[in-house]
């Protein structure tokens, strides 16, 4: 799959949709991500689970390791810090992280390149 | 000396110790060994004989283990011992040796009265002779062992649980008179009358009548009575297998055994003697801790070392069907000036006795019956002062029997003669838990009872045994189950705000909705507990590798109609399923997408099926084999069974999946004994096993209660899975959960059927609470549009399926494309799959 840059913000969907400390998965321009919604934020990253290479990071539990946010892959439960996408377990494994925001009641997704 | 030949003449318990030593000791092989051995049998577990009858399997005593360099020859005895040639022969062949041990243990002594050598009179010494006792029970009423000490009692037991009414007769005027004293055997006796068998005491059996039928029928007693017995094992006590020594000239005991000195060598410097054949320094030990002692000893000899013979400890410990009876040191108080002190509480029926030295400082021994709780710390203290005051210690649940007041050379585990100070060396090594420090020490692994020290050693040296869940609960499972059930707690923000911290991750939050799901708090999937599911309960299906579901219908007692079996395939045809059956007796159906779930659940639904909770800790499969309806061995509706249980426990939340099975009868085929809880039917009820588990650690479960009536059974049941739910860790699955508890499978006796704790009718409480309000979680969700809507691919694309699943078909079925290897290569054997590789990765649970 060829995943294109977008620099501009794409709606998703109310954010009443999203269930607190849950994910969901949605399609931007081709490429699935992994939409979370904290208490007091919002978070995307890539869907696909790199360790597994499964599309699923969406379906992880939500929580807390220290006092980063996380979520943890149902598959083989890897956490990954939701705010830098760097896996807590595994040293040098880390996904994609997009940005996320809410305008209006509407959650909307930039996808970004990790540099 | 160091190599050659060597030639062990006995295969039995300390044998086999002495090869497994040796072998530790001379890693090179220098000894090349033989051992001969009578029995047809590799060495087995002689100290658990008893367990046969409780079912426990040949296999499960099993002690042998085979080295490289150690041929044994089975069913062929040594006849004779020609020391000038050296060498051993045998009925078929001749061994020479550079070195010869003698390990051939003890015969019964049958006394000699007439009609010893009719049928139906049986000594208790090897699986063979258990055997023929069962074979020869069946049909018949009464039996009658003669000799009222520990092997006799051992026997008693055994002809009860064969159906059999019995009397002991014993010479002496006690019960156990080796061990215990006067007023402990009376206490004993109090217990064994109220198992219903009958006690003779101070009277000789003088004649052993037949009958009709030429077997026995009657045994003649001293005070001019007798006694009906269609069965009589003798257990009047052991003697030396000497007589190979003996023929060969060698020196004896006083009192029979071959003559050895302190390292255990015989007068011949070739020829060493261990375990109760031997006579050490002329007194021969009929117990396996000092036997292993000797093995040990000639091991270390054999090597070029220096070991000497150091000193037996007699102690012993029964238990009789929940009687504990225990005796240690001086029990019967026989070092000059010595004193007693005593406790007899007739209302728990406990005796117990210290016997101390004049000045009151040291213990020198003791006799408990009743309860022996005390008995592994006082065990260890012989010798030294007193680790608490008297009566604390003696007081039953005194509690003041505490293993950190120890010395060090105090031995914690005379199975393996393993002292505090091994214990507490270990412990500094690093060993952090019991599992650690029985296979670093092999403290705790023969007879178990120093188990508890091990834990008291543990804490004394301050490892803190950490229960903390994870790091957003300080407290373990069990005490947050406490903490919900008491406070009433329901959600999971609520408790991680009043009593954790943080936001918790994937180890709390899935055991914190079990606990709620355990405590009937609604639909799985209702408000906040939908997050805090693992993905498998978050979408009543089971997550696969490449991120599809599968799903699998329950099908009670694995028994399906026709037209439920063409449902089935009709959606796996359908939907394009893989479809296989399960080693649970139902089938599964996997490659479903999200959003598909609900249709096939739907069209599942409607044909009447329901969710078999394979993707939760919960109630997997009840197995059940076809039983006598059909089978012509079958006693019982073992598959009637089977659904009614899976239809009352269904839905149940547990610490970890459960798994049942009911066999018939005692052919087993449904492999009940390998289930968390497992029924056998018999001809009058069914047994209840408790506690196997087939997976990483394979174990079988114990018999816990026998020919219970079905409701009876569905009670005991109940508690069981209530308490467990309550009490385990986890993902501790029951044999775990057994393994550790405390007082183990007594324990949990007290507490489910004795009512010990008072929590029997809160347990049975919470069981019918579970039953009259469970409902098909499926259902549930088909029924309800916000729980409906999380089914879906992509909250912005819910038209799109997920590009990323996609199939290949493998053997006429759709099976997951995987993704390319990662180096890009392409693989090479025409499948798109890598290799199987052998070994585990590393999952944390
Ligand atoms: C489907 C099945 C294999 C099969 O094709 O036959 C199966 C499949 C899985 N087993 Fe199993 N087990 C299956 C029967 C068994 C059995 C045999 C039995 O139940 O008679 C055992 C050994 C018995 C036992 O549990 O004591 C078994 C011991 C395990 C274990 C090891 C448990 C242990 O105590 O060590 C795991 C891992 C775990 O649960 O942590 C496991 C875990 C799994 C999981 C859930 C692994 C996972 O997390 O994905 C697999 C899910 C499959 C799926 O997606 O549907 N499975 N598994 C069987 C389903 C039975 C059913 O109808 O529900
Ligand atoms: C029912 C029962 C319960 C017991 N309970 C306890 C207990 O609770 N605690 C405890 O400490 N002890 C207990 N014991 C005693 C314990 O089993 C023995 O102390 C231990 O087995 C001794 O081991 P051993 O190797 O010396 O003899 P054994 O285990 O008897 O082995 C000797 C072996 O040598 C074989 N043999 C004999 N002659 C020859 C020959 N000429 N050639 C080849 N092979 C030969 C025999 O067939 C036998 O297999 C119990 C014993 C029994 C029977
Ligand atoms: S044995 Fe392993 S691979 Fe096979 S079904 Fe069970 S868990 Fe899966
Ligand atoms: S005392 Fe028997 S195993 Fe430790």
């Amino acid at each position: 799959m060829t995943q294109t840059l977008t620099l501009t913000w794409t709606t998703v969907c109310l954010l009443d949709r999203l269930e607190p400390d849950r994910g969901v998965a949605a399609l931007v321009d081709g490429v699935q991500i992994a939409l979370f919604r904290t208490a007091d934020e919002l978070f995307a990253i890539d869907n696909r689970d790199p360790v597994s290479g499964a599309y699923v990071l969406s379906r992880g539990i939500v929580g807390s390791r220290g006092g980063a946010p996380t979520v943890a892959s149902p598959l083989h439960k890897q956490v990954y810090d939701l705010r830098s996408g760097h896996c807590l377990d595994l040293p040098g494994v880390a996904v994609a992280r997009h940005d996320a925001r809410c305008r209006d009641g509407l959650v909307e997704v930039r996808l970004r390149q990790e540099g | 000396m160091s190599g050659g030949e060597l030639v062990v003449i006995g295969n039995g318990m300390v044998g086999q110790r002495f090869v497994d030593a040796l072998r530790a000791r001379d890693p090179q092989g220098t000894w090349r060994v033989t051992v001969l051995a009578e029995e047809g049998r590799p060495a087995y577990d002689r100290v658990r004989l008893s367990a046969y009858f409780d079912g426990v399997s040949e296999s499960e005593l099993n002690l042998h283990t085979p080295h490289d360099g150690v041929r044994l020859r089975l069913g062929e005895p040594a006849t004779a011992v020609d020391r000038n040639r050296q060498v051993v022969t045998t009925a078929v062949g001749e061994y020479r040796y550079d070195a010869l041990v003698l390990a051939t243990g003890s015969y019964a002594f049958v006394p000699p009265v007439a009609g010893t050598e009719l049928p139906g009179v049986f000594v208790y010494r090897t699986l063979d002779d258990l055997a023929a006792i069962r074979a020869y029970a069946r049909g018949r009423r009464v039996g009658a062992v003669i000799g009222g000490g520990l092997l006799g009692l051992e026997a008693a037991n055994a002809l009860r649980l064969l159906g059999l009414s019995t009397d002991v007769v014993e010479f002496a005027p006690r019960l156990m008179p080796v061990q215990v004293d006067q007023a402990g055997g009376a206490m004993l006796r109090r217990y064994v009358d109220e198992l219903g068998v009958r006690t003779h005491l101070g009277v000789a059996t003088t004649a052993i009548r037949p009958g009709p039928d030429g077997g026995v029928a009657a045994l003649e007693l001293s005070d001019g009575t007798a006694l009906d017995a269609e069965l009589v094992v003798v257990a009047a006590g052991i003697r030396p297998r000497d007589q190979l020594a003996r023929d060969a000239g060698l020196p004896l005991g006083p009192r029979g055994g071959v003559l050895v000195d302190a390292t255990c060598r015989t007068a011949d410097e070739r020829i060493w003697a261990v375990g109760e054949c031997a006579a050490v320094d002329g007194t021969c030990h009929g117990l396996v801790a000092p036997g292993y002692a000797t093995a040990e000893v000639v091991a270390d000899r054999l090597v070029g070392g220096a070991a000497t013979f150091p000193g037996a400890d007699t102690a012993t410990k029964l238990k009789l069907l929940g009687v504990d009876v225990a005796s240690f040191g001086d029990a019967h108080g026989t070092t000059e000036g010595c004193l007693d002190v005593t406790f007899t509480d007739p209302a728990t029926r406990v005796y117990a006795k210290l016997v101390l030295s004049d000045d009151a400082h040291t213990l020198l021994g003791g006799v408990l019956v009743g309860d022996a709780s005390a008995y592994p710390t006082l065990r260890a203290s012989v010798g030294g002062p007193l680790p608490a005051a008297p009566l604390a210690l003696l007081a039953p649940d005194g509690g003041g029997a505490d293993a950190g007041a120890l010395p060090a050379a105090a031995q914690v585990c005379s199975c393996n003669a393993v002292t505090r100070g091994d214990v507490d060396a270990a412990i500094a090594d690093g060993c952090a838990d019991v599992p650690a420090l029985k296979s670093c020490t092999r403290a705790g692994t023969s007879c178990g009872s120093c188990v508890p020290m091990l834990k008291q050693l543990l804490d004394a040296a301050g490892v803190a045994q950490s229960s903390a869940l994870c790091e957003h609960f300080d407290v373990s499972r069990r005490e947050l189950f406490e903490i919900v059930r008491v406070r009433g707690i329901r959600t999971f923000s609520r408790l991680v705000t009043e009593h954790g911290r943080g936001r918790g991750c994937d180890i709390c939050k899935p055991v914190v909705a079990s606990i709620l799901a355990s405590l009937g708090s609604g639909h799985v999937l209702d408000g906040e507990q939908a997050s805090l599911q693992d993905t498998n309960d978050h979408f009543l299906a089971n997550l696969q590798r490449d991120g599809s579901y599968s799903v699998v219908p329950r099908i009670p007692g694995g028994e399906i109609t026709p037209e439920k079996l063409i449902v089935i395939g009709e959606v796996a045809r359908d939907f394009q399923l893989y479809t296989k059956i399960t080693g649970g007796q139902r089938i599964d159906l996997f490659g479903a997408r999200v959003e598909q779930l609900p249709q096939i659940w739907r069209r599942l639904v409607d044909a009447g099926f329901e969710s078999g909770h394979a993707y939760g800790k919960a109630l997997r499969t009840v197995k059940s084999c076809v039983g006598e309806t059909w089978c012509r061995y079958g006693v019982q509706d073992s598959v009637g069974l089977a659904v009614a249980l899976e239809l009352r426990y269904r839905g149940l939340r547990a610490p970890h999946k459960l798994k049942s099975a009911v066999s018939g009868c005692a052919r087993e085929c449904a492999e009940a004994r390998s289930k968390d809880f497992g029924i056998i039917a018999t001809e009058t009820g069914w047994n209840l096993y408790v506690g196997g588990n087939g997976g990483f650690r394979p174990r079988h479960a114990d018999l816990f209660a026998t020919d219970l009536s079905t409701d009876a059974l569905i009670r005991l049941i109940d508690r069981f899975l209530i308490y467990y739910i309550r009490t385990a860790d986890r993902l501790q699955r029951t044999a775990g959960w057994i393994e550790a508890m405390d007082g183990g499978l007594d324990h949990l006796r007290s507490v489910i059927v004795d009512d010990s704790l008072g929590l029997c009718e809160d347990l049975d409480a919470a069981m019918a609470r579970h039953v009259s309000s469970y409902s098909d979680e499926w259902r549930d969700v088909l029924d309800d549009p916000d729980r409906l809507r999380r089914y879906t691919s992509f909250v912005n694309a819910p038209d799109v399926p997920d590009p990323s699943i996609t199939f290949t078909r493998e053997r006429g079925q759709p099976v997951p494309v995987r993704d390319q290897s990662p180096t890009g290569s392409e693989p090479t054997n025409g499948h798109r799959r890598q290799p199987v590789t052998l070994g585990l990765p590393e999952v944390r649970r």
